[in-house]
């Protein structure tokens, strides 16, 4: 463990008072380098008003150590590419304030994905080969639609229902929280069954449960889910994942007995 | 070496990359696509309000069509755009709608009867038909005659990007996740593709490509303020600049969005005041009613920013630690709506300003949010100086904004431009033009070349600090190439970029190992944007008047009369420190819309000498054609629908106007 400590650059200051001196309990590990030992890394930061991990993390690298490894895009809690577990929970990190959690703060990366390095995990890689393997898109029996005509009438609340379930931003956490994930490296997660439960929905895919049946019918699907549920605690969308993994297991037994 | 052969090498993951990628997938040609980071976790997704396209579903949109949606882009480009290209632009918005419902975006859609809705801050009554039940809907926004925007609640970026991802992973496009381009392979009239390093190894490889696509999106991240993804660094215009052979159009053009929050610059749609919201200043007064009497708070956005700048100048900020600030207020559209309509503001003001936007107000300042520059093309999306560089959505200038884009034009823009330009990459594969005949020496070297420059970071003796370098130049941005503009404060900014970009050839690393190594990312990726930052202020300095977003306070007026003109600035030679600017003149002549006053903003412009002309022309011209239908009429003044791609000709239905 080393121990390094700055001067914030930022240049806002809490109102009154002394600022908190937060440390950062940070895993570091680079599996491509052979000499590379995973290990906590402790950084010390004077926390500023409004400081979100998305800025604190910046800081760490301008200031203390250039070399450490993280992943934002959006930082505005949209592009899920921040997942990371903090103070032993995954979530986002861009939209963490730091006021929120005690001055002694662990991050390390999300579990169940290939390391890339620090806190920089591959969801895209494995988020790529679910949908490959799910085949996540509307199956449509049109070939061809007359881009020129009316697009085809929605019901207007089966729309409002069907985004509820788009809304998934495909960050991880859920499989970072997941049981069975730990178990079978095969597993779909939450974050698959619920993209099943979204396009079952959708009347413009043709699909029927015995199709959905051939993917996800089995321990690698909703089967092997152990209603541990620690996705729906944790999904930063707050997406019914109890209730449509439920759902889709009714309907999938009833198909696979039926 | 490693080189990789494929027919279209795409650079970007985003919302126009993958649909290039999928339309040349579709007319039997291979395609790569290059990205950053994984293809869903693009900028596209932060775009929340919605898509224009002139569907005319709800009762506020009947009577929209193209002609409508053209006036509008047209007056909200202050007559920079490209009048063909925004005709190709709005007759195949609808198209890429409906290509999108079939493809599974959850459009928010029509319920017939009666709702209520905010306009104006009153609350009134509106009637939706029972033919409309079920069509995709739209709701206002700025700088638009009718309501027009297509949504999914105010997810429709990221709505479309998943839809769009997964239409790629179905047609089999391989993504080349975590790879960046460093450099175009050309020969100074043939670009043959781009050396790329691995993000995660560190690997330097060539990929060889028919055509190569610049999908990268804009440059935000040159300024310290600004709405964009830490991504958005302007790097596709840099690769296409360092050539010195491909140019950029209208890079001084950038727009600042009127409600970033504040201080942290995380937008909120434009949506809020589409559905009603407000501005107020620190005495809760609702001002934009006293600066645009007609608009108010839905003048584009252009116009409302500088409002907000010149409220706050007279003192009437609401004042905070980290500034001054205005407020945006959507409280009285209730909870129901912000909870169903606004969910992503609500997310928003809950984690970075701990607030209930049902119940308060929201901070909220203008921030940079998009670039109207980028790589300069033709309308079939080419660059007329490279053969065989192509580029798409915000990276590019093909030129459908000018000086100023209208609020759901952008994620709109990036599927239509991925739609054409995916046909008219197709196009040149498939012809001569398309042939390659490529030296491996040009590979090899070019290879070598970025090789050298990395090692030069890597074990080199340079003391510069990269990232002190990048926040300086961001600073210089924000303070003196924002939204007033004046000479002094301009030329101090290109003297000090100038500076910075001598500086930044003596970068040096704490960290010199190759693989994940955000340091020298940074080191490399600084020494580009700088380059494009000096497009910006040396553009910014010469154009001398005002133009949409281009605001100088020297030169108060649009000056059509001398800057009826886009900027091209190229990058002769890589020593230089600022690049040659170069101008391409308007034709008033041929113009549909001839300039005139905007609807909204100050009524101050220095007329074209051939504007009376034209206008003469066109009253002639429509009385001649007195009793002709609108295409007609059309077609007679400004003939395009030979320019788009064949499948993508054609008219738009609606409910008030069937096709046979």
């Amino acid at each position: 463990m080393s121990d390094k400590a700055a001067v914030p650059a930022t240049v806002t200051t809490p109102d009154t008072g002394t600022a908190r001196k937060l440390r950062f309990h940070v895993l570091r590990h680079d599996p491509r380098d052979p000499r590379s030992v995973p290990h906590t890394e402790v950084f010390e930061l004077e926390e500023a008003a409004g400081m979100t991990l998305f800025i604190a993390l910046n800081e760490i690298r301008e200031q203390l150590d250039a070399s450490l490894a993280f992943d934002f895009v959006c930082r505005a809690g949209i592009c899920g590419s921040c997942g990371m577990v903090i103070n032993g929970r995954p979530g986002l990190a861009c939209r963490t304030l730091t006021q929120d959690l005690p001055p002694d703060i662990t991050l390390a990366p999300l579990p169940a994905f290939e390391l890339i390095a620090d806190l920089s995990v591959n969801t895209g890689k494995w988020m790529r080969g679910m949908s490959e393997r799910l085949e996540t898109w509307v199956h449509s029996l049109e070939q061809d639609t007359d881009l020129r005509r009316i697009e085809a009438p929605m019901d207007p609340d089966l729309a409002d229902r069907i985004y509820e379930l788009d809304r998934c931003i495909e960050c991880g956490c859920c499989v970072a929280a997941c049981g069975t994930a730990r178990m079978r490296e095969d597993f779909v997660g939450a974050v698959g069954l619920n993209k099943i439960a979204r396009f079952a929905l959708d009347p413009r895919d043709a699909r029927t449960d015995a199709d959905f049946y051939e993917l996800v019918g089995n321990d690698d699907g909703v089967f092997g889910c152990m209603t541990l549920l620690g996705c729906h605690d944790v999904c930063p969308k707050n997406l019914p994942l109890q209730t449509q993994i439920a759902f889709l297991r009714r309907r999938m037994a009833r198909e696979g007995t039926g | 070496m490693k080189v990789i052969y494929t027919d279209v090498l795409v650079i970007g993951g985003g919302l126009a990359g993958l649909r290039i990628a999928i339309g040349a997938r579709r007319r039997g040609h291979d395609a790569i696509v290059l990205s950053l980071v994984p293809p869903k976790r693009s900028h596209s997704a932060a775009a929340q309000g919605g898509m224009q396209a002139s569907l005319g579903n709800v009762i506020k949109g009947e009577g929209d069509n193209e002609d409508v949606h053209f006036e509008d882009t047209v007056r909200g480009s202050d007559w920079g755009a490209d009048q063909q290209v925004v005709r190709m632009f709005v007759n195949t918005a609808p198209k890429a709608v409906r290509e999108l419902a079939a493809w599974g975006v959850p459009w928010s859609r029509v319920r017939q009867g009666d709702r209520e809705v905010i306009i104006n801050g009153q609350k009134v009554t509106i009637t939706e038909r029972a033919e409309a039940h079920g069509l995709v809907a739209q709701r206002d926004f700025g700088g638009t005659k009718k309501w027009r925007t297509c949504y999914v609640s105010d997810g429709t970026g990221h709505a479309m990007l998943f839809a769009v991802g997964d239409q790629a992973i179905a047609a089999g496009v391989p993504v080349h996740e975590r790879k960046e381009a460093l450099a175009l392979i050309h020969d100074g009239s043939r670009c043959y593709g781009a050396v790329v390093r691995d993000l995660i190894t560190g690997e330097l490889m060539a990929y060889v490509a028919r055509a190569t696509a610049i999908a990268t999106g804009g440059a935000g991240r040159v300024y310290r303020v600004t709405t964009n993804a830490v991504i958005c660094e302007g790097i596709g215009a840099a690769l296409a600049l360092e050539t010195g052979v491909a140019a950029l159009g209208n890079m001084e053009a950038v727009q600042f969005h009127p409600t970033g929050i504040f201080p942290a610059g995380i937008l909120v749609t434009e949506g809020c005041r589409g559905d009603g919201g407000l501005l107020r200043d620190a005495n809760g007064h609702r001002f934009m009613p006293d600066y645009e009497p007609e608009k108010k708070e839905l003048a584009s956005r252009d116009v409302v920013s500088r409002r907000m700048e010149e409220h706050i100048r007279k003192g009437n900020g609401a004042k905070s630690r980290f500034g001054e600030h205005l407020w945006l207020d959507i409280t009285l559209l209730g909870r129901k709506h912000i909870e169903h309509n606004l969910r992503e503001v609500k997310e928003i003001c809950q984690y970075f300003l701990g607030v209930d936007p049902a119940e308060k107000w929201i901070a909220v300042r203008p921030a940079q949010h998009y670039t109207m520059g980028g790589v300069r093309t033709t309308h079939t999306g080419e660059s007329p100086t490279l053969r065989g560089l192509f580029a798409a959505g915000e990276a590019a200038c093909w030129d459908m904004h000018g000086f100023n884009r209208l609020g759901g034009n952008s994620v709109a823009e990036t599927v239509v431009a991925g739609m054409i330009v995916g046909e008219f990459i197709a196009d040149f594969i498939d012809s001569p033009r398309g042939d390659l005949d490529i030296p491996t020496a040009l590979i090899r070297e070019a290879v070598a070349a970025e090789r050298a420059k990395l090692d030069t970071l890597l074990a080199g003796s340079g003391t510069e600090r990269a990232d002190a370098l990048k926040i300086e130049m961001q600073q210089i941005m924000t303070d003196k190439v924002g939204i007033f503009r004046t000479g002094t404060d301009l030329e101090e900014a290109v003297h000090r970029l100038q500076g910075l970009l001598l500086r930044s050839r003596q970068i040096g690393l704490r960290t010199r190992a190759d693989g994940p190594n955000p340091e020298l990312v940074t080191a490399y990726r600084t020494q580009k944007m700088l380059k494009v930052a000096l497009c910006i202020a040396t553009g910014a300095l010469t154009r001398t008047e005002s133009r949409g977003a281009h605001f100088r306070e020297d030169f108060p007026a649009r000056d059509d009369a001398h800057w009826l003109k886009r900027t091209l600035a190229t990058w002769k030679d890589p020593g230089d420190t600022l690049p040659c600017l170069a101008y391409e003149q308007l034709d008033v002549l041929s113009m549909e819309l001839p300039p005139g006053w905007r609807g909204y903003g100050a009524r101050n412009y220095v007329d074209h000498p051939d504007t009376p002309r034209r206008v003469e022309e066109l009253e002639r011209l429509r009385e001649r054609l007195q009793g002709a239908g609108r295409h007609e009429v059309q077609a007679e003044i400004m003939p395009y629908q030979h320019l788009l791609p064949e499948r993508f000709r054609g008219r738009n239905e609606r409910i008030d106007e069937r096709l046979p």
